[in-house]
């Protein structure tokens, strides 16, 4: 179970990406962090496994404190969280095979590392994923010899083979086509529940979100302003996630600046 | 505004003007040369003839000769690839200390800056004489010539591919809790192996032709020969081993575009 | 796909080498290194001498500093960097005017075949020759002095101004030479209207880059005496006066990052 109490972060600029976030994640639950661009959801997913460093709250996997962990410490809390990203971020001149297993670094020495030595069982592990995520015979292919659909199922691959307790997605749709976003959608669900892990997805499109969460998440401006089953996502949520509050006949007649913002929204939204 | 439909020119009177101007700097700036060589006319004029002699004397190239100089050749050919070798060991830690994005502070980043342009400055020959007056005569000065000299130019490449890693892949590697090393080895060194087996043939190739004239100076290889049947007047042989130096260099360049095409 | 499929074994996996097999790749290593231990003990160097290097070393650079000159030997330096400069300024032009029609023979989409095989051997000769080489060779026609100095180093340039120029030739756009033919232009006026008009930026810029490099090289053709200040650095070092040495040095590094410095700003403004 993931808790996040009170979370902040302050970006050196000064700009407060994150105000006292607080939820709960658990069991093979999928949740969808929806919200507009600079809404901090990215900021928030990337300070759960601290690519980006909190300042301030608290973050708890299975009771565990990871705000205080020290560089070891914190190397192997990692482990335990898969992370998938919006550009596939694959070491894109290794094979396939290597990518995956890259997700095992963490229990392996260095020079095992160096030698690329993994054990026998992570291998046959990796080789199930492999067909798993439908990507049977190619594991000696470069990753940049895949497409954005392939390489994105290869970094689920990279995150599953962890073990994880947990997946956390960020933006893992964005750079794909809707047919290929919604298998990689799919794709994840069904590793929620197979693997009886919870995952957090950030997302662009409200209509995948739904389609897919069983709870969303909306952030506005660092701030949580929905958290609810996907289907009590009504009109008047969805103002109060992306519009802050007022409703679109309103900002409409504001003024002709505002209404390249709406636009900017509903375009974001997703078609 | 010229308004005379019947004229057309290029450019209007102002850039003619500074064109003009220009020409004629640039042709002041030539003749003063010429004139501060203060050539010898009787030897400027003489110049083709004295090469054609030269040539003359040097044909037909003393076969024989060309056995004496194998042993020159490959230690020619060894301290290239030594010098390059021990270039790169000593460019790769400047390439970390010279890449915005690896290195440690400010200051670092500054030092590394320094010693690529600085080891770039200095010709290769002007290291070798320095280092035949440490390590005497002999091929030791010459490696140590030829992996100083491009330190600069090795570092300055690999610092640039450094720069341009993706640091998305590199963040990846971070977040399934590998260590440090494991991210290094992992997530950087496969994005920079390119450039650096690249940038080192490369510089091979260039360390190859400098190996042929550090021995004019005591830093061992083939120049050392050269210099000695030059000095000797034996222009048979000298051709001979000017023969050798082409085979040599065309050889390596051949090599070193084909290892280049091979890791791409 | 040379290697073995490496699926038989489920739990094993071997990267895909650049080389034949595993064997073959180890087999080569092995070489390498066999290579460079041959060559490390091809130097003869015993440890003793190594470490009597060192400390000459530090000897040599402690009588180097600081740099110094006497009112003599400035003259000398004076004089050495101004003919160092003027040769390869004479140089650079002198290669230029040669290289053009060597450039134009090395074009195959210019010039018949035979003549273009003549250019481009022209231009691999002058190319694969050192210039300390060829500026040796040019001593012993033309006597010591800047004459030789100037020689070798338009010899120089022709195979770097000739092979560089040559390419952008073949990457010009044949309509507008066409367009010349076509009304009625002869052959001069189409190399004047059709090709020069569209090779000229890249000779300008060509014409910097060499001036650079030819500095670089006019300061030390010297050594084996074709003029600049190269000689005097030689004699220098005969004589130990390495404080003098090192003035010489730090004023060739001087000159040397300045025309580098002039070189890039020039070539930037001219694109």
């Amino acid at each position: 179970m993931l808790e996040v109490t009170e979370l902040e972060k302050t970006y050196d600029t000064g700009d407060r990406a994150l105000k006292s976030v607080s939820f709960e994640v658990s069991g093979n639950e999928i949740v969808a962090i929806i919200g507009p661009s600079g809404a901090g959801k990215s900021t928030l997913i990337r300070s759960i496994n601290r690519l980006t460093e909190p300042t301030g709250g608290s973050i708890t996997l299975d009771g565990k404190e990871l705000t205080d962990l020290g560089q070891s410490e914190l190397r192997n809390a990692r482990r335990d969280m898969g992370m998938i990203f919006q550009e596939f971020n694959l070491v894109e001149r290794l094979t396939v095979m290597e990518n995956i297993l890259s997700g095992r670094l963490g229990y392996l020495s260095t020079w095992d590392a160096f030698r690329r030595n993994f054990p026998p069982e992570d291998i046959s592990r990796a080789r199930e994923i492999l067909s798993r995520v439908n990507l049977d015979g190619v594991e000696n292919n470069r990753a940049d010899e895949l497409s954005g659909g392939q390489r994105q199922r290869v970094g689920i691959a990279r995150a599953v083979i962890q073990r994880p307790k947990i997946l956390l997605a960020d933006e893992p749709t964005s750079a794909l086509d809707p047919e290929t976003s919604r298998e990689v959608m799919n794709l994840l669900t069904d590793i929620a529940h197979e693997d009886d892990i919870p995952v957090i997805i950030n997302i662009h499109e409200v209509d995948l979100a739904i389609e897919h969460a069983d709870r969303i998440i909306g952030l506005s401006n660092g701030e949580v302003v929905f958290n609810g089953s996907a289907d009590k996502l009504d009109e008047e949520a969805r103002d109060e996630i992306y519009r802050g509050g007022e409703s679109l006949e309103q900002k409409q007649m504001a003024s002709s600046e505002a209404e390249t913002n709406i636009s900017d929204a509903v375009v974001e939204r997703g078609d | 505004m010229s308004s005379n439909p019947e004229s057309w020119e290029r450019f209007d009177r102002r850039e003619r003007l500074i064109r003009f101007f220009m020409l004629f700097a640039g042709l002041v700036i030539i003749v003063a040369a010429w004139r501060a060589m203060e050539v010898n006319y009787g030897y400027a004029i003489t110049a083709p003839v004295e090469l054609a002699d030269l040539f003359s004397r040097m044909y037909p190239p003393d076969v024989g000769y060309s056995t004496t100089i194998t042993g020159a050749l490959l230690e020619t050919l060894n301290i290239s690839i030594l010098g390059t070798a021990l270039a790169i060991l000593m460019a790769i830690p400047v390439a970390f200390l010279g890449a915005s994005n690896t290195t440690p502070n400010k200051a670092t980043y500054l030092f590394g800056k320094f010693i690529i342009s600085f080891t770039r400055s200095v010709n290769v020959i002007i290291w070798a004489l320095i280092f035949v007056v440490v390590f005497g005569p002999g091929a030791l000065a010459g490696v140590l010539a030829i992996a100083v000299r491009s330190i600069g130019f090795t570092a300055k490449l690999i610092a640039e591919a450094i720069e341009e890693i993706d640091k998305g892949s590199v963040e990846a590697v971070t977040a399934v809790g590998a260590s440090q090393l494991d991210v290094l080895i992992y997530g950087i060194v496969p994005q920079i192996k390119p450039a650096f087996i690249s940038v080192t043939t490369l510089r091979w190739d260039i360390n190859v032709r400098a190996s042929t004239i550090i021995g004019f100076v005591g830093a061992g290889g083939i120049g050392v020969p050269l210099q000695t049947e030059i000095n000797y007047f034996n222009w048979e042989a000298v051709l001979t081993i000017l023969i050798a130096i082409l085979g040599l260099v065309l050889v390596s360049e051949a090599v070193s575009a084909y290892l280049r095409k091979k890791v791409m | 796909m040379a290697a073995e499929p490496g699926s038989t074994a489920n739990g094993s996996w071997e990267r895909p080498t650049a080389f034949y097999s595993k064997n073959v790749k180890y087999g080569i290593y092995a070489l390498i290194l066999l290579f460079f231990a041959y060559s490390f003990w091809n130097l003869r160097m015993s440890p003793a001498r190594f470490i009597q290097g060192l400390g000459a070393g530090v000897e040599l650079i402690s009588s180097m500093l600081p740099p110094a000159y006497t009112p003599t030997q400035r003259e000398l330096l004076i004089q050495g960097i101004i003919e160092s400069i003027v040769m390869a300024i004479v140089a650079t032009v002198i290669g230029i005017i040669i290289s053009i029609p060597v450039a134009v023979m090395a074009s195959d989409n210019l010039v018949p075949g035979p003549i273009y095989y003549i250019g481009r051997s022209i231009v691999a000769t002058t190319r694969s020759l050192h210039e300390l080489i060829v500026a040796i060779v040019m001593v012993k026609a033309v006597g010591f002095g800047p004459l030789a100095g100037v020689l070798a180093l338009a010899f120089k340039t022709i195979g770097f101004f000739a092979k560089l120029l040559a390419e952008e030739i073949e990457d010009i756009d044949h309509g507008q030479m066409e367009a010349v033919t076509a009304v009625g232009g002869n052959s001069i006026q189409r190399y004047l209207y059709g090709v020069l008009p569209q090779v000229m930026p890249r000779i300008v810029g060509l014409s910097i880059y060499r001036l650079d490099i030819n500095l670089r090289h006019s300061t030390v053709v010297g050594i084996v005496g074709a003029g600049g200040i190269g000689i005097t650095l030689l004699n220098s070092f005969d004589k130990y006066d390495y404080q003098f040495s090192m003035a010489i040095i730090s004023v060739i590094v001087v000159i040397v990052m300045i025309g580098e410095g002039i070189s890039a700003v020039a070539r930037r403004r001219i694109q």
